[in-house]
């Protein structure tokens, strides 16, 4: 059963998140092991895994961007693993990107004086936006193309999802880098790259 | 179902509650005295094994046997616990992962030791309620790993008690709150109690009690509070009496309880002093508010990063948040109360009882659980992230934290050598990036692969965080379909065998401890109207006739002399013969005060105050 399934909705992004909310706690209260206590072994593993498959589901659907990277993945018929490899910087930002590396090893080479730090802050920021973007096209337009779209144009759409997500992944990766040279990351605390 | 009882396995105190069938509400079992929290500490006497306030009063007395404050080592390994282990008078030592108490005579894990405290709840829930009682909700911080949540259930299992839901503490305390005012929105419960701080964040909607992101310290409380000015009060005594008392436990012991204690006075004054009677110096001291608000603030700051990050994490402005509620003993310190007002930039407040609501809390989560509420839902999450190492060290997250619970991941493994039938692995928990950094949980060993090509086996490991937050791990070689063994090795916590014998070890040492403790409140008992009787005699004592006097005193030898003995009933019977033989000089005497106070007090006031003493 995939996520979609478990909430008996069609392989579609745009969801009404209200609704997939109330859709939980009705599941929940069918599901949950705190209702099957009593219950015969068996039928506390099927609530306990049940339970489990609703908990996966829900957090991924919730969330516009996971729910595009699944629906990705799912067309595609790959395994749900981790994506593998570095992220590929899009072709339209190889330029700058390559200028942005260059600080970075600058950065970590010989520290950084106050104007360098004040151009990767700056980078960032605009990179920041891209990322903002990006994110904004991949949940907007591009899962509305999906929902409109009729069978010819899913595999462009879906190729088009699987770039800007690509670009995402790759933006995210730098915004850390930079700030991390920029010695801003908090101690002891790692924010999850989701993939 | 039977009945389940809720448990607030606490630092400080604990308590046992449940749910009173006639009104639905949860109430807390109080102790034939009328107490309702039960100090967690546990003296080992030479005469048996003292809980409560009994074991209290041993502080002072026996500091290197009387074990307090052992929430802080549950599920810990030595070098977890090595910074703090010079502010315990008991001896911790390192053992096969874990730690143990050094008693001389014997060592305990702290497992065993939460277990006496269990069993003592246990037994005042039964005798309370007229019944056995077998099955228990138990309490932890939200943010215990699931080495500390093992420990707890472990206790459990050495008190006698089917431990059938571990809870997080500040979701309890929101279900005691939800079921008194069903106020629907996003909730913020800051739970600082004796040793360990949670922050959680939920959201409450049509009796669903959804955990949005908790996050916290486990090694932050009300005592880091006391030690502060525990070293504040070291320096000043050795600035002014030129004694250094660092090093001895007793006094040590003295001045914590002191420091506790004007520090709980310091909640509703603005100033108080301490008076310590040391053998050499009696040390006097007046302390303000102001003076230990600026010793605990950097401790008070260490709050509120985890109440941000929960925010962040959760996706909410300190604005998105409807009601801030406090829970735990600490939350009574009003610099505390300030900064969580500030941070989330509205009143906070606790209208139940914060010594109690989580107690409470946990009788309605075990009410959910016989059954016995079917509208109300708790949903809570994983505190840390989940993860694997992987090569170099480098951790592949596969739960990441907050993930709602139950919740489940598969990950595919397969062997890197021709013929290989065993894949090692090793599990972490924490937000770090490095395996070293986070903390280990097991090292598991799959087994019963068949011999193939390397890269060849499909072994699919399912990792499944269970309602109580705890980790259970299944294999599956999909080739053929045979499920692997797999061997763990948890990095920290008991073995099965261990907890088995610790199980048949309490039922052992559970007779007689009974019958010391018996023994011991007679002697308690005995010595209490010995000490009424003897000043009886010394201020009033010629208000008696002479051979009354001789009686009175013929009774106290006798009493005197069982209580040296082990015999529980005699002393019983001669602690009555000693009442009885006084109960004409008690007459007289109340007589005389009141004849001595006519004209200047009310009788009932005489009464009223005599009752007291």
């Amino acid at each position: 059963m995939n996520h979609f399934e478990v909430f008996g909705l069609p392989r579609k992004l745009g969801i009404d998140t209200v609704e997939l909310q109330r859709k939980f706690y009705e599941l929940s209260r069918r599901w949950h092991p705190d209702f099957h206590q009593a219950a015969p072994p068996a039928e506390q593993a099927r609530a306990l895994e049940a339970s489990a498959r609703l908990n996966a589901a829900y957090r991924t659907l919730r969330d516009p961007v996971a729910r595009v990277e699944y629906l990705v993945r799912l067309e595609e018929g790959r395994a749900p693993a981790a994506a593998t490899g570095k992220p590929k910087a899009p072709p339209d930002l190889l330029e700058e990107m390559f200028e942005i590396q260059e600080a970075l090893a600058e950065a970590k080479a010989g520290g950084l004086d106050e104007a360098g730090r004040r151009r990767l802050a700056a980078e960032r920021e605009r990179l920041r936006g891209r990322f903002r973007d990006e994110e904004a096209r991949l949940v907007g337009p591009l899962a509305a193309a999906w929902d409109a779209g009729d069978a010819a144009e899913r595999p462009r759409t879906l190729e088009a999802c699987r770039q800007a997500l690509a670009t995402r992944a790759y933006l995210r990766t730098v915004i850390d880098d930079l700030t991390e040279a920029l010695g801003e990351s908090q101690e002891g605390h790692v924010t999850h790259r989701r993939h | 179902m039977s009945r389940i009882v809720g448990i607030d396995l606490g630092t400080t105190n604990s308590l046992v509650a449940f749910v009173d069938e006639k009104t639905g509400l949860p109430r807390v079992v109080p102790d034939r005295e009328g107490h309702t929290l039960l100090p967690s500490i546990v003296a080992f006497t030479p005469d048996g094994v003292l809980v409560g306030d009994a074991a209290r009063r041993q502080l002072v007395r026996h500091p290197e046997r009387t074990v307090y404050s052992v929430k802080r080592l549950m599920g810990r390994g030595y070098e977890d616990v090595n910074d703090e282990l010079c502010y315990f008078p008991y001896k911790v030592l390192p053992c096969e992962g874990i730690v143990k108490i050094d008693l001389g005579d014997r060592a305990v894990t702290p497992p065993e030791v939460s277990a006496i405290i269990l069993r003592a709840l246990r037994e005042r829930a039964e005798a309370y309620l007229g019944e056995p009682v077998e099955k228990a909700v138990v309490t932890v911080p939200a943010y215990f790993n699931d080495s500390q949540r093992q420990a707890t259930k472990d206790a459990g299992r050495i008190a006698g008690l089917d431990v059938v839901r571990i809870v997080n503490e500040p979701t309890a305390a929101s279900l005691a709150y939800g079921l008194h005012r069903l106020k629907e929105g996003v909730i913020a419960v800051y739970d600082l109690g004796g040793g360990t701080f949670d922050i959680s964040l939920l959201r409450v909607e049509a009796g669903v009690f959804e955990v949005l992101a908790t996050n916290g310290n486990t090694r932050l409380g009300g005592d880091d509070f006391d030690r502060a000015i525990v070293l504040w009060l070291l320096d000043d005594i050795r600035d002014r009496h030129g004694a250094y008392l660092g090093r001895d436990a007793e006094a040590m012991q003295e001045l914590r309880l002191a420091a506790e204690a004007a520090k709980i006075r310091l909640s509703s004054d603005e100033r108080t002093t301490l008076t310590i009677p040391f053998e050499a110096f009696t040390y006097h001291q007046e302390i303000t508010r102001a003076d230990v608000e600026g010793l605990i603030a950097r401790l008070v700051e260490g709050t509120l990063g985890p109440c941000r990050m929960a925010l962040a994490d959760a996706g909410l402005a300190p604005a998105d948040v409807d009601e801030v509620v406090l829970v735990g003993g600490s939350t009574r310190v009003p610099l505390v109360r300030r900064r969580v007002q500030e941070v989330f930039g509205r009143p906070a407040h606790s209208q139940l009882s914060a010594d109690e609501v989580v107690a409470l809390g946990a009788a309605v989560q075990a009410h959910i659980l016989a059954g016995g509420i079917t509208d109300m839902l708790l949903l809570d999450v994983t505190p840390l992230s989940l993860g694997i190492e992987t090569l170099g060290g480098i951790v592949s997250v596969l739960i990441p934290r907050n993930t709602t619970i139950p919740t489940s991941a598969r990950e595919m493994f397969t062997t890197s050598v021709d013929g290989q039938v065993v894949v090692d692995m090793h599990v972490v928990q924490g937000e770090r990036e490095l395996a070293r950094d986070c903390r280990s949980l097991a090292r598991f060993e799959l087994r019963g692969i068949d011999p193939m090509p390397a890269g060849m086996p499909k072994i699919e490991v399912v990792f499944l965080i269970d309602a109580n937050g705890i980790l259970q791990v299944a294999a599956k070689e999909l080739r053929t379909g045979k499920a692997a063994s797999i061997e763990v090795k948890p990095t920290y916590g008991l073995s099965e065998a261990d907890v088995e014998r610790m199980v048949e070890d309490s039922f052992a040492y559970a007779e007689a401890d009974v019958e010391a403790r018996l023994l011991i409140e007679a002697r308690n008992e005995a010595d209490t109207v010995m000490t009424h009787v003897e000043r009886a005699l010394r201020q009033s004592g010629e208000l008696a006739p002479a051979d009354e006097r001789e009686a009175i005193r013929q009774a106290l030898e006798e009493l005197r002399q069982a209580r040296s003995g082990t015999d529980r009933d005699l002393i019983h019977e001669r602690t009555t013969a000693l009442n009885r033989a006084t109960e004409h000089l008690a007459e007289v005497m109340m007589d005389a005060a009141l004849k001595d106070a006519l004209g200047s007090k009310r009788a009932a006031e005489i009464l009223a105050s005599r009752g007291e003493s």
